[in-house]
């Protein structure tokens, strides 16, 4: 059994490592392009193809659903724009009163995907964005699988799952068997079953939905700093609601140190309970992002090229689809992958907080 | 920094929904969920204990039937041996008593047949000295009817004496 979990740990290692270290490269390879990108606009270079900010528009938030088209000219689903404005209070209206960015419209504009305000007095957006709606669609998509799963198990007690109900619960069963009892033992697991199951299939299907790369597919929920912290700052929560003394003894009296290296080793563990889930965050976040800019950078290589040449944009089409379809790959393992190591180092923190003094 | 500023209206659309929807699912969806499948893991341990149990009685039971059943062979067997022990044994009292009936019987009448036989015999005896006598006297009367042959008699019974 404890073979079985080292082993198990030190996969788990491997990959964290192994992602975290890519998407960090990743993300320092988009910062140069954004900056080199922010270079090129000042000294206006019409007409060309513009990677970096491309990837950009495509990952970052917006207040309408692109679908396909030019900059200028696209065909977009426009989304309510909801904003609060200290002076104006309340206002409420669609995105396409902006024209795409071309028109102000009640003292706002919009540019590069932000509302700013004509004025430049402050205001809160509350607008429904693409990440709002798109995490409002999974939203809907988990509560209609689970509580017709819930319906499909009150109808037939004590039999077999049938179709795609056996593979519902097959995740039920890992999630529960492999995640919460192997981290937090039988006796207390299933008070926290509840949040476990929901941030899995939470976190699972907004990955799986940022790969579809269609309406209502594509936005990048996961990889939006404010979802994993949301769901970060739940674990932490849960974390010292459920914690009990032999956590914060641990914590400010570490049992077997000496004395002296008592204050580091508290300050240490201190800081270490908000770092824990400010780790969850980042690996999350860092993970999709990386995964959906690699994927778009893929694609860009194409009109890269094919600025050189149409030739040479077809012959790098070739490569370029080829790595993007096993990107892809690699993403709904990633996407699978993630949800489980968030929830699973979730229901360690837990099971932390609930350990019981060991006796020796 | 951009990417890593959240937006505040996502998190709070987030914060939102994400709390009203993990309560939904935890009343609507993980409790029947779970309880469910710890109900039919508890149902099908009982199950397969049950089976357990029963495929045990049965073996306990055919292996009682069996041993009735032997038990029951092993008494038909001696009771075979014995109805054919007694069978024989009866058969051989009655060979050995028609045996001995019957050489009761052979003797009486070999007895018997001695006896008629005696009496015949002693019967043809008289019979037959009756008749010697009656012959003899035909005989002798038929050889001495006249003179000339008993004076032959005499004379050959004369030469027979001879002088030796």
């Amino acid at each position: 059994m404890t073979n079985k979990v080292n082993r198990f740990k030190s996969i788990l290692l491997f990959f964290i490592f192994l992602f975290t270290a890519l998407s960090v490269s990743a993300y320092e390879n988009i910062e140069n392009d954004g900056k080199a990108s922010a270079d090129s606009t000042q000294e206006p270079k019409k007409e060309g193809f513009n990677a970096g900010k491309l990837v950009m528009n495509h990952i970052a938030d917006s207040h309408e659903w692109h679908i396909f088209g030019s900059e200028e000219n696209p065909v977009s689903i426009p989304l309510p724009i909801i904003i609060y404005n200290k002076v104006n209070g309340w206002s409420l209206f669609l995105s396409s009163n902006f024209e795409h960015g071309k028109a102000a419209y009640k003292g706002y504009t919009y540019v590069e995907g932000k509302i700013h305000s004509e004025d430049g007095s402050g205001f809160y957006d509350f607008s429904i964005t693409k990440n709002v709606l798109s995490l409002l669609i999974s939203l809907t998509i988990i509560l209609l699988v689970f509580i017709t799963v819930a319906k499909a198990y009150d109808r037939n007690k004590n039999k077999a799952p049938k179709g795609w109900l056996g593979a519902v619960e097959l995740i039920i069963i890992f999630v529960r068997d492999d995640i919460a009892k192997a981290a937090i033992g039988e006796k207390h697991y299933a008070r926290f079953m509840p949040f476990l199951l929901t941030i899995f299939f939470f976190i699972w299907v907004n990955n799986l939905l940022g790969l579809i790369p269609i309406f209502p597919g594509g936005a990048n929920v996961t990889g939006n700093i404010a979802v994993p912290i949301v769901l970060a700052v739940f674990t932490l929560v849960i974390t010292l609601a459920s914690s009990n003394k032999n956590y914060w003894r641990h914590i400010f009296a570490m049992p077997g140190v000496p004395i002296f290296v008592l204050p580091i080793i508290s300050l240490l563990e201190f800081v270490g309970i908000f770092l824990k889930p400010f780790v969850l965050i980042v690996r999350l976040f860092a993970n999709i992002l990386a995964g959906h800019i690699v994927l778009l950078v893929f694609f860009c290589l194409i009109f890269v090229a094919g600025q050189a040449s149409t030739g040479a944009g077809l012959g790098a089409s070739v490569p370029a689809v080829a790595f993007t379809i096993f990107i892809n790959c690699l993403e709904l393992l990633v996407g699978f992958l993630q949800a489980f190591v968030f929830t699973f180092l979730s229901a360690i923190y837990f099971g932390m907080a609930i350990a019981e003094p060991e006796h020796h | 920094m951009e990417l890593v500023t959240p937006d505040i209206g996502l998190l709070v659309w987030m914060l939102l929904s994400f709390t009203i929807v993990l309560f939904i699912l935890k009343k609507f969806a993980w409790k029947p969920i779970l309880n469910m499948l710890n109900e039919r893991e508890k149902f099908i341990t009982d199950s397969l204990e049950s089976a357990e149990r029963a495929k045990k009685e049965m073996k306990a039971l055919q292996s009682d039937n069996e041993r009735i059943l032997t038990e029951a062979r092993a008494e038909r067997d001696l009771l075979l041996k014995d109805a054919r022990e007694i069978r024989e044994k009866m058969i051989s009292e009655a060979k050995g008593l028609a045996n001995k009936e019957g050489e009761r019987l052979l003797k009486t009448a070999r007895e018997n047949i001695q006896n008629e036989k005696m009496a015949a015999i002693t019967e043809l005896k008289n019979q037959v000295a009756v008749l010697s006598i009656e012959i003899a006297e035909k005989i002798l009367k038929a050889e001495l009817s006249s003179d000339e042959k008993q004076k032959s008699l005499v004379k050959n019974l004369l030469q027979d004496v001879n002088l030796n």
